[in-house]
């Protein structure tokens, strides 16, 4: 299980420099969807998100006045919600169906 | 390719919704039922890891950029139906927290990612492997061509949910033609990092790579 554990840590840090250093060199130009729907002029009909005003909403823009410090929070916190929600969605997915006996009905 | 809320109407949002609940339910059940213990804590990280990469974007022609959206990364390491989790609990993350991909567009996003680009990918990867040497050559090439053409896919399911209930009355061939071409493009990069992320984890750790049994022969096939 050691080394279960070591490609854990490394997991876990390259997905972090990832979203903390990797990501504050990502392009901030329109993705292909967002492209197309300024160009086709659909784009307009995109709704405010209900939760723009959310702490880390688009990515931390609202964190600080360094846009660095921003992406780097936003990184850390979205890797460590989406690994600890993941972790918890598959953990119970993995103990409910190993727990529910076949045989028996309700 | 994060569809936000008011491009597709509320009632095929809902209706969309409904579908991607139904398939993350079905895919939990499935992914309990062949992930074995050592595999859950990599499946947390799998989802990790998509969401960092996901934040990653690239320039792909001039005023245009794009991101990895990892559904068959994800299939390849973990299976397609805990892929298909793996991307659903990336956008959920993203929608709730960051205003990334609109609420009520959720199961759209889903749909498209998560199924198409997940567990549509993976059957891509597993013919593609059918057809490529079995060896850790053929696993990685087979994962970036399957990686590249899922994401055309993945837009094309937006086209075909804007023909159902776009907001906006414009031509279906325009989109269709316009989401495809950028996306074929967004693609290469997609294979590009696909191909080279397995490449890593399967020359270090193939016991721990779902879509290569042939080299552990321990797991059991959910698509064949």
């Amino acid at each position: 299980m050691n080394r279960d554990r070591r490609i854990f840590a490394v997991g876990l840090i390259a997905a972090l420099l990832v979203a903390v250093i990797v990501a504050q060199f990502a392009s901030s130009d329109p993705d292909g969807l967002e492209y197309v729907a300024e160009q086709e002029g659909f784009a307009g009909s995109a709704a405010d998100h209900e939760l723009a005003d959310a702490p880390l909403a688009d990515y931390g823009e609202n964190v600080s006045d360094s846009s660095w410090l921003n992406t780097a929070v936003a990184g850390t916190a979205g890797v460590l919600l989406t690994l600890a929600i993941g972790y918890g969605l598959f953990w119970v997915a993995r103990r409910t169906n190993r727990n529910r006996p076949e045989s028996t009905s309700p | 390719m994060h569809i936000p809320d008011g491009f597709i109407n509320g009632a095929t949002s809902a209706g969309f919704g409904v579908a991607a609940a139904g398939g993350v339910g079905a895919a939990l059940r499935q992914t309990g039922k062949y992930l074995s213990e050592r595999q859950v804590p990599l499946a947390g990280l799998v989802a990790a890891f998509v969401f960092a990469a996901q934040m990653v974007n690239f320039p792909v022609v001039s005023g245009m950029s794009g991101h990895l959206l990892g559904g068959v990364l994800a299939a390849v390491l973990v299976g397609p139906w805990a892929g298909f989790v793996v991307v659903a609990v990336v956008l959920l993350v993203q929608g709730i927290f960051f205003a990334d991909g609109g609420l009520s567009a959720l199961g759209l996003n889903i749909v498209n990612l998560g199924f198409i680009g997940a567990v549509g990918g993976y059957a891509i990867y597993r013919a593609l492997l059918r057809a490529l040497p079995k060896n850790q050559r053929g696993v990685i090439v087979s994962a970036g061509i399957a990686a590249g053409i899922a994401v055309p896919l993945a837009a094309l399911g937006f086209v075909i949910q804007y023909a159902i209930g776009g907001t906006v009355d414009i031509s279906m061939g325009t989109v269709l033609t316009a989401m495809l071409g950028t996306h074929v493009l967004i693609g290469i990069g997609e294979g590009i990092i696909t191909a080279f992320v397995i490449a890593a984890v399967v020359r270090s750790r193939p016991d721990l790579v779902y879509g290569a049994p042939q080299y552990t022969g321990v797991r059991t096939e959910v698509l064949s």
